[in-house]
């Protein structure tokens, strides 16, 4: 139907695809390399993996960026609702320039610079660093984002809705967790999967606030990188993508199909 | 800090309902636990960075002096005042390597930020006329890099662009050249390292004004005699504007204060200010100083931050 | 007396000076900010009463709606509601229901589950609420769609939905806003019938908030005109329409046609009236006007008769030209010119397919009409 859809655009997006994943592509092809060279292909093996699990310090690293991913999505979609609400629901209150500051800032501040006023508050009140300092420093950091993704849905809610089961007799409180939560509740998944990542992904951050016994995945992934490329990093970075992609896969095609059973219903129901 | 009163709200909300004790509590609970949390881990740790960057070096943990603690009263509090200085920011204007890092780091980014719109806007803007049916499917695969690990992508290029690395094999291959190209820890390795991390924040702005776009308008200028070049400056890329403002900020302000990418593509060699931060810190244990650099990158980025944060505001009032 | 043509004679609690008022409003105002909303406004809702709130958006329909559901509160003022101040009572404590414009239908609830939501807020024994249910799919016809979801429903189905759940906790006032405003013109004609049937099965009373004048005057008894945020009339739909009490209530009710003039003379049971260019109208309805007055007779298109001669018996009757004429089958509406210039709308209905005394594009004709066809305003 699109005939101005030209060669020109075409071309521009096979392109600029290829340029977003080529080099993730080539990276995951040589975990699979049987040389010890990462540029060189020489046969199919799946060495790598199985030294993988035997690396007990990888493995540890990965158990901590987990529970850490796992708790500082779960705080931070807490805050990030709430501090969605705030910015959507109350139109004035006293700070509100400074709360919508700090809400928006964290998205585009340079990580050195959270990293490093995260580590001097941890020192400052002489919190040791480790496990704890991680996950407040991601809460802090990934809330706003879950805030912004939670804020947009928030402006397209029909507050009538809100309005009718409060006339039907709920109560606010009742009205919040019966019929505003349920009906924002996708966003609110997305927001905690936008955190779990960030988390996941984060290694400047948690370089400044961790201490010792809590290294994650990332840092271990950076200090080796420093030593040089090699095969075994390409296998851990092929399964976190693997794991990641996974995730969002499926929870596109999930959404997709609820999508098309919803174009489905309502065209059966305009018919009957 | 934590006087978040409610005085009356615009839109007719159930809190303009006489509120009891309990209600008025648990309507602004959702205002204060995020602001209390905010305050706390956002807004002082900055005062902290501004406080730190103002002491001395000191070796000792903390490596500063002096520090302050609650319990040693007022009269040492205004004693422990008089010994901060500027000191660190006069050594940082003395030292030439500050400076050029900071100027360097600018001048990168925005080389980066320019050559990320344009690749960029031609994507942009074939999302926004492919056939509606695909265009949900290109959004998902713009969106998917930025899931994966930063630290990943960034390291992918490693491989393919050392001298023995992928991309020479392949050039060679093909004859084009018979010596390797040195790319690795040189700008060119960081200028495509921030492109490709940063292309999905540049994309998805231009889309979604390009979406919302009305194609006939260049149908209409086309009409009335314009050349498709000048309809694209004329209408285009005007209507592209706000998108185009966003995507570069978006791009330029976290490049500027980027370590992973020059730390790993742009070798010894590179400065920007957020490897020196790094380095100053974890590798100096100058805290100070590098409190003062963080100040200083701040300051550096508060345009750009303000700019995005107004955009962010106008959006805002715009979509209720 | 002559009687202006109703159809519930019997029904009419407010010519009854004895009956208690269900709901008052008291001198309310509502401000939002600098904007008053509603302006020091008056008005008193019968039981089992039909009413309609009528009036352009931005008149304050839907905010005196709103402060009876209470969403909002009184700037000043008082609403009272069986005799009790509603002050500080929260929506959910309010014996009233509304229908939303929007219908605001829980999404992630079946039809069900959206209509049992206001019965179980009150604690109401699971067996009773199925029953209560069962008995709302019936009355709005929906029972086979009992386990729908919203999105999965017409918008006709939609609407009843909304209706069902808000009858549903058997309220002693429902509130419905602009009810048919989302419907096709086919489906809000047949479900205006359903609401007025409704109402009449259930006994509530409704008070309904309507831009549309035509959906006004079928379903109320009574209809307040708003404009302002002050009351410019309350009547039956037929005194609206036959005796509007203001020129905004003639002009925003139907077609007028409005003659500026003075009072030259008044007796008991006529007055004359000159107008500017000096024609004269004699008018049995002259309510209040004294001699001297500065008024507007106001006169329906389809009370003036247009021919080619001056009829003979006529007692007003003016001269002009035919300026333009629109067929429309059943009726034929004329656009005639007098020769001061003024321009008047006449319609007459085509009860014969053909007219000895047709008229064209500028032929000389008259318009005439009867002394009691038109009506005297003053304001």
């Amino acid at each position: 139907m699109n005939a101005s859809w030209s060669r020109f655009n075409i071309a521009s997006i096979v392109l600029g695809f290829a340029f977003l994943y080529l080099p993730i592509v080539l990276l995951v092809i040589f975990s699979f390399n049987e040389s010890k060279l990462v540029t060189v292909w020489t046969g199919f093996s799946t060495k790598w993996y199985v030294s993988l699990f035997n690396n007990t310090s990888l493995m540890d690293a990965a158990w901590v960026t987990a529970r850490v991913g796992v708790l500082s999505a779960t705080f931070a979609t807490i805050l990030g609702t709430m501090a969605a609400l705030a910015l959507t629901r109350y139109t004035r209150f006293r700070g509100r320039v400074l709360f919508s500051g700090m809400v928006f800032a964290p998205l585009v501040m340079p990580e050195v610079i959270t990293g490093l006023s995260l580590l001097l508050l941890f020192v400052a009140i002489g919190f040791d660093r480790g496990f704890m300092t991680v996950t407040l420093a991601h809460i802090t950091f990934s809330m706003c984002f879950v805030a912004v993704v939670v804020q947009s849905r928030l402006m397209t809610f029909d507050r009538s809705l809100e309005e009718a089961a409060m006339d039907l007799g709920a109560t606010p409180v009742k009205t919040f967790f019966q019929i505003t939560l349920p009906v924002i509740m996708p966003a609110i998944v997305s927001g905690w999967m936008l955190a779990f990542t960030l988390s996941l992904d984060d290694l400047v951050i948690a370089s400044f606030t961790s201490g010792p016994g809590a290294t994650t995945l990332p840092m271990k992934i950076y200090s080796q990188v420093r030593l040089g490329v090699t095969p075994e990093i390409n296998a851990v970075c092929t399964l976190l993508i693997g794991v990641v992609a996974m995730g969002v896969i499926i929870a596109s095609l999930v959404n997709k199909r609820r999508e098309v059973q919803r174009v489905r219903d309502e065209q059966a129901a305009q018919r009957g | 800090m934590s006087t978040a009163t409610l005085t009356s709200s615009n839109a007719p909300a159930p809190a303009d309902v006489k509120p009891t004790l309990l209600n008025a509590l648990t309507s602004r609970l959702v205002i204060i636990v995020p602001y209390v949390w905010l305050v706390l881990f956002f807004l002082v740790p900055f005062l902290i960075v501004f406080k730190i960057s103002l002491s001395q070096t000191a070796i000792a943990m903390p490596p500063y002096a002096p520090t302050f603690t609650l319990g040693d009263g007022i009269a040492a509090f205004f004693s422990n005042l008089r010994q901060l200085s500027f000191e660190n920011y006069l050594w940082l204007t003395e030292d030439a390597l500050y400076f050029n890092a900071y100027v360097s780091s600018v001048v990168i980014a925005g080389i980066s930020t320019f050559l990320a719109l344009l690749i960029g806007f031609p994507i942009a803007y074939g999302m926004a006329r492919a056939p509606l049916t695909i265009r949900p499917l290109l959004l998902m695969l713009v969106i998917l890099p930025f899931w994966t690990s930063f630290l990943i992508r960034v390291y992918a290029w490693i491989g393919i662009l050392k001298p023995e690395g992928l991309l020479n094999q392949f050039l060679i291959w093909t004859g084009l050249i018979d010596q390797p190209l040195i790319i690795l820890n040189t700008h060119s390795a960081i200028f495509i390292g921030i492109v490709y991390s940063y292309l999905p924040f540049m994309v998805l702005p231009l889309y979604s004004t390009l979406e919302k776009m009305d194609f006939s308008l260049i149908e209409a200028a086309q009409d009335l005699g314009c050349t498709p070049t000048r309809a694209f400056w004329k209408i285009t890329f005007p209507l592209a504007l706000p998108g185009v403002v966003a995507g570069c900020l978006l791009v330029f302000i976290p490049a500027t204060g980027e370590f992973v990418i020059p730390d790993l593509l742009g070798g010894s060699q590179t400065l920007m200010i957020g490897k020196t931060l790094w380095n100053e810190f974890f590798s100096n244990r100058d805290w100070p100083v590098s409190s003062a650099v963080a100040v200083i990158l701040l300051l550096l980025l508060v345009v750009p931050i303000m700019i995005f944060q107004q955009a962010q505001a106008k959006a805002q009032e715009q979509g209720r | 007396m002559k009687s202006l043509g109703s159809i519930r004679r019997s029904f009419a609690p407010w010519t009854d000076p004895s009956a208690k008022p269900y709901i008052v409003f008291e001198n309310v105002t509502k401000k939002f900010g600098d904007f008053t909303a509603v302006n020091n406004l008056s008005l008193t809702i019968y039981e089992k009463e039909f009413f309609a709130l009528l009036g352009a958006s931005g008149c304050g329909k839907s905010t005196l709606l709103r402060m009876l559901a209470g969403f909002d509160e009184p700037t000043s003022g008082r609403i009272l509601l069986d005799g009790q101040d509603m002050r500080g009572i929260p929506p959910y404590r309010r014996p009233v229901n509304m229908m939303f414009q929007s219908y605001a239908l829980f999404p992630h609830m079946t039809v069900e589950q959206n209509i049992a939501f206001g019965l179980k807020q009150e604690g109401m024994p699971k067996a009773e609420i199925d029953r209560r249910v069962a008995d709302m799919l019936k009355l709005v016809k929906l029972e086979q769609f009992a386990k729908r979801k919203p999105h999965q429903l017409s918008g006709g189905q939609r609407q009843r939905v909304a209706l069902a759940r808000s009858v549903a906790k058997r309220p002693k006032v429902l509130l419905l806003d602009e009810p048919l405003g989302a419907l096709d013109k086919k489906l809000r004609e047949e479900t205006q019938f359903e609401l007025m049937d409704l109402q009449q099965n259930l006994g509530l009373t409704f008070v309904v908030v309507t831009h549309d004048q035509e959906e006004a005057m079928t379903m109320a008894d009574r209809i307040a005109i708003l404009d302002k945020g002050e009351v410019m009339q309350v009547a039956t739909p037929a005194e609206v329409y036959e005796a509007p009490a203001s020129r905004f209530v003639a002009g925003f009710v139907g077609n007028v046609n409005m003659f500026e003039g003075k009072v030259a003379a008044r007796d008991d049971h006529t007055a004359r009236i000159t107008g500017a260019s000096g024609a004269e109208i004699v008018v049995e309805n002259a309510g209040d006007a004294v001699a001297g007055d500065t008024v507007a007779f106001a006169i329906r298109p389809e009370k003036i008769k247009v021919t080619s001669r001056r009829p003979e018996e006529a007692v007003n009757a003016m001269e002009g030209e035919v300026f333009d004429l629109a067929y429309l089958g059943d009726m034929t509406v004329y656009y005639v010119k007098l020769s001061d210039g003024q321009m008047v709308k006449a319609s007459a209905l085509n009860s014969a397919r053909i007219t000895e005394d047709a008229l064209s594009w500028n032929d000389r004709a008259w318009i005439s009409f009867k002394p009691d066809a038109g009506v005297v305003l003053t304001r």
